[in-house]
């Protein structure tokens, strides 16, 4: 199964975090701060494969990928295949890329330009990744049958007003 | 729900489950994973796909957290496969992958469906939107071939089964995008565990060798994976790709090295150890992750153990691993090492092992004085010069103390080294004294042991007495006490101490009390402890021995004063077979079943006066015994002190006294005793190794191997016959001089070339690891440049001397790295135990004409 997406920027700040098997707050961020330890002293042009057993645990393998600033990272143990990882993080990317049109950092961190609230586009963002992977199995791998979900449940949203299902505040996000 | 009825929430969940809503159907996704699942198999049946999947992934969660409460789930997620949505059916093959995880025999009966699941998803019957790539549906063929693995593996019947189909996705993937390749490789891990059919393996071999020539590390390191899987099934695979293996191993890239170590870790043989060990060592001296540092260090020992060709090459492979990563490994490792150098290697030639023990010996003389190495090397450095230093006469003890006086100084702060040490200390000194020589300790020496006679570490304090102790005998109760090389002689135990009996009963005539175990003496001490208190209150304040006179003080009066080795023939030993430590053993011991019955108010006294509970630990008796000494001040009490506190524990624990003879057999027994389990590979390995080659040569071939490897550099410059060292040593002087440039060629050639005698090849294979190394350590621009001076500076001198050499100069200006690069890979390839199909025929054409 997937163990976990994380999308962080290239100065190792993480943008995304999202655990499939329960992890304490500082595990997590032990976690990320040793992924980013890995990740900063590859080179480039090498394969986008990393052995993490000594980071995660037994049995786990990384699959990282760069766009732009962003590393988008995918951990996952050995009943997942590595290069369709890489695919499904194409997928990530795609359906991102779709919704925001362009995807970039600021993109994930916040855009005020086209949403009301920063809370509200971390939803969108998580929203999508839910609708590809799902309690760390793979659910769905084309990006417009995802696009399509997101609208959906996004004007659902909207015609229900049931987008208090997010917390109001994630500390963290707001500061940075 | 946390134990309340939970019946309430169904409704809620149900209601949920049929809200327009989207969003709160998420909700109810998660709120259901924790509700029993009555109400959702009616889910099961709801129109929309989207949800059935969910639910799907729902159950699947919920069967994660309670796999015993539900097997009806089961054929829920069976019933959902033939679901008419591909997605759902999709979504249902994680839950079942799980299952078959856990036990692939029951689901034995559904290859059959998903061989046409399958077949159906290759041929396209499903709609476009699944496509990705142009392929269809991907990931639901990447989960179907991962089950129908677990599934076939060691089953005939489904393997055949499988065949078809996976050949048919074999040849249909699209081997450009990555999602084919992913396709392609989950193919070969699938038919690699499943039962072989010669056709796949062959379209296996031919992906895999796709994969490899690839340009993309992605695709490397999936096809070196991909021939890891392969090579169980059929080892000549990976002599077609030899080359791009070597080549992955040198690539810069971190997770592909690794990989690449893994697989010539499943392809080591007893030909190609030696280069893949060496490899991997100096991989793991250069990495900082521990974690992986561990791995590759235990992988080399494993190795190491298994295919070694001979002992010089284990010991000097062990040498590097313990220097390198000695902290790591497992300690048992090390005590694997010395009681290999210790019982030799399982054949009789004495004359063999000895010599190992001496290059042991040299090797470690040598290393001993490096700074920071890991604790557990020094107790095998430790080990083994105390016992095998002045073995062969070659080095004095003076000599060997002074450098292990050394090590206890500069690892001040490692108890276990430092006792390992003082150990060894009293066994090259008694070793000595049993010769006849006339030991006189160095003054460094004697201070240590000073200092260590006060250590805070009763362990330390107590080798530090026995050593003093040991000194003072005479020669033949040494021999006995401390018999030289006899670190492997098997110590039996006897617990019942049966060689006692009469001399218990000769107690008993004398009228001592018969010995009452400890769980009855609780009884007895209530009773009697009023009595033993009132008699110790008197004796409290100072150390007092009256215990001894208590009863009928006949045994203890006499035998105290009598050293060690009398006792001996005192005591009769009811088994004449027994070896001479086990003849010690017993003499040591009748002391114990000499005192019990006296000696139990004694230690009744210490009881009180230590305030403890139990007398059975042994802080108390070594206080006692030391503080014994500081009261007579001679000598002689001090060795009476030890079998006193001796008795103590011997009355309890038999093993304890034995180990109490000499620390060194504590831990040589630990090891013998803890290693006697697990069967040794070795012996037979290098039994099978020697047998093949006449003793005479094969003891010659070591010995030259081993001078090369004692002496790398010197002999280098010496000898004329080894050229890849001159080939590659451009930095040295000595490459000006014509003659290296021109020999080192053809003599390569001559190595390449197969006919060459078998002393040529040996040489190769011993020489070739340090050539790569030397090799590896250059940079590339830099070894142009180095191969470029020397060269362009010598040319005119050279030109009118030699024609010849001015033609091979330019070739080997121009093309020299390429060239090394084949060579290099050649031989590597060759120490890889696979012999080339083409022997590289247009490799020196150009260059030699």
């Amino acid at each position: 199964m997937i163990r976990g997406v994380i999308v962080m920027n290239d100065q190792g700040k993480p943008r995304l975090v999202k655990f499939y098997d329960y992890q304490t707050v500082e595990k997590q961020q032990e976690l990320i701060r040793r992924i980013y330890g890995v990740l900063c002293n590859r080179a480039e042009n090498v394969s986008n494969f990393i052995q993490a057993d000594s980071i995660c645990g037994p049995d786990t393998q990384l699959v990282y990928k760069t766009y732009a600033t962003l590393y988008f990272v995918f951990i996952f143990d050995s009943s997942e295949n590595e290069l369709a990882m890489l695919d499904l993080m194409q997928v990530f990317v795609e359906t991102l890329d779709k919704c925001f049109s362009n995807v970039c950092e600021l993109d994930i961190v916040f855009n005020f330009n086209k949403y009301s609230s920063v809370q509200q586009l971390i939803w969108q963002v998580y929203t999508i990744l839910d609708e590809i992977i799902l309690g760390g199995q793979v659910l769905e791998t084309s990006s417009a049958e995802v696009v399509k979900a997101v609208a959906e449940i996004s004007k659902l949203e909207k015609a229900s007003n049931t987008t208090m299902l997010v917390p109001k505040s994630i500390p963290g996000w707001q500061s940075r | 729900m946390l134990g309340h009825d939970a019946s309430l929430g169904y409704i809620h969940a149900v209601k949920v489950a049929h809200n327009d809503s989207l969003s709160l159907k998420r909700t109810r996704s998660l709120a259901v994973t924790l509700l029993l699942n009555e109400d959702h198999v009616e889910l099961l049946g709801h129109a929309k796909e989207a949800i059935r999947k969910k639910v799907v992934m729902a159950l699947h969660q919920f069967y994660e957290r309670s796999p015993s409460s539900d097997s009806h789930l089961v054929s829920n997620f069976w019933k959902r496969l033939c679901d008419n949505d591909p997605g759902v059916m999709g979504a249902t093959l994680c839950p079942l992958s799980d299952l078959i995880t856990i036990d692939a025999k029951s689901y034995k009966d559904l290859v059959i469906s998903f061989v046409s699941i399958l077949k159906q998803v290759a041929e396209r019957r499903l709609p476009k939107s699944y496509d990705y790539h142009q392929m269809p549906a991907p990931f639901i063929q990447i989960k179907l071939l991962k089950i129908l693995a677990l599934l076939g593996s060691g089953d005939k019947q489904a393997s055949e089964q499988m065949y078809t189909v996976v050949g048919d996705i074999m040849r249909k993937c699209d081997s450009t995008s990555n999602i084919g390749n992913a396709v392609l490789y989950e193919c070969i891990s699938c038919v690699s565990s499943i039962l072989p059919n010669p056709k796949l393996l062959e379209a296996a071999a031919d992906a895999i060798s796709k994969f490899l020539k690839s340009d993309s590390h992605n695709l490397k390191y999936m096809g070196i994976d991909a021939l890891g899987r392969l090579i169980k099934m059929s080892p000549e695979i990976a002599e077609q790709h030899q080359l791009a293996v070597i080549d992955c191993l040198e690539d810069p890239d971190d997770t592909l090295k690794r990989k690449t170590f893994e697989l010539l870790y499943k392809m080591t043989k007893s030909s190609n150890v030696e280069v893949i060990v060496d490899r991997m060592i100096d991989y793991m001296v250069n990495i900082n992750d521990n974690h992986y540092k561990t791995e590759i260090a235990s992988r080399c020992v494993e190795l190491a153990e298994q295919f070694a060709p001979s002992n010089q090459w284990f010991i000097q492979t062990m040498n590097k691993v313990f220097e390198h990563a000695g902290d790591l490994v497992n300690i048992k490792v090390a005590h694997n090492l010395m009681r290999l150098i210790a019982e030799g290697f399982g054949e009789d030639d004495e004359n063999a092992d000895s010599q190992l023990r001496s290059s042991a010996v040299e090797s470690y003389l040598r290393i001993i004085g490096e700074p920071k190495l890991p604790s557990a090397f020094l107790q095998v450095i430790c080990w083994v010069l105390g016992e095998y230093g002045t073995a062969d006469g070659k080095y004095s003890a003076s000599y060997i103390t002074g450098k292990l006086c050394d090590v206890a100084e500069s690892h001040s702060s490692d108890d276990t080294v430092k006792a390992y040490a003082v150990a060894a200390l009293m066994k090259i000194y008694a070793f000595e004294i049993a010769a006849g020589r006339k030991v006189d300790m160095l003054p460094e020496c004697q201070s240590l042991i000073e200092e260590l006679s006060a250590s805070h570490s009763t362990d330390l304090q107590q080798r530090a007495y026995e050593l003093q102790a040991v000194i003072s005998l005479d020669a033949h109760a040494i021999g006995s006490v401390m018999p030289l090389d006899a670190s492997c002689e098997d110590i039996e135990i006897d617990k019942s101490l049966s060689f006692l009996n009469s001399f218990v009963q000769q107690s008993f005539e004398k009228g001592a009390q018969p010995y009452i175990p400890e769980n009855e003496r609780s009884g007895v001490l209530d009773v009697s402890s009023l009595k033993s208190q009132d008699h110790h209150e008197v004796s409290a304040h100072s150390l007092r021995f009256e215990a001894y006179e208590l009863p009928k003080p006949v045994v203890p009066s006499r035998a105290p004063p009598v050293s060690l080795s009398p006792l001996t023939e005192l005591v009769p030993v009811p088994e004449p077979s027994y070896p001479k430590e086990v003849r010690q053993t017993a003499s040591v011991s009748s002391f114990s079943e000499a005192g019990p019955s006296e000696l139990k108010l004694r230690l009744d006294g210490v009881q009180k006066k230590w305030g403890k509970p139990t007398y059975s630990s042994p802080a108390p008796s070594t206080s006692s015994s030391s503080s014994q000494k500081t009261v007579n001040g001679v000598t002689q009490s001090d060795s009476m002190g030890n079998p006193n506190s001796k008795t103590r524990n011997t009355s309890y624990d038999s093993r304890r006294s034995q180990v109490e003879i000499s620390p060194e057999k504590q831990k040589l027994a630990a090891s013998l005793f803890g290693g006697a389990l697990k069967p040794e590979k070795r012996p037979s390995s290098t039994g099978h190794k020697v047998s093949k080659t006449s003793i005479n040569s094969g003891a010659k071939a070591h010995m030259e191997k081993g001078v090369i490897s004692a002496s790398e550099i010197s002999t280098e410059k010496t000898t004329p016959l080894q050229p890849p060292p001159d080939l590659l040593d451009l930095g040295e002087p000595s490459v000006t001089n014509m003659a290296p440039f021109v020999d080192p060629f053809k003599q390569l050639e001559g190595l390449l070339d197969p006919s060459q005698d078998a002393s040529a090849l040996d040489y190769d294979a011993s020489k070739s690891p340090d050539f790569m190394s030397l090799y590896a350590d250059m940079p590339t621009s830099g070894q142009t440049s180095t191969v470029a001076n020397p060269l362009s500076n010598n040319l005119e001198s050279f030109g009118s001397a030699n024609g010849g050499s001015t033609v091979v100069y330019p070739t080997q200006t121009n093309k020299g790295p390429n060239l090394r690069d084949a060579l290099e890979k050649d031989a590597l390839v060759r120490q890889m135990g696979v012999t080339p199909s083409t022997q590289n025929p247009n490799l020196f054409r150009d260059l030699l004409g």
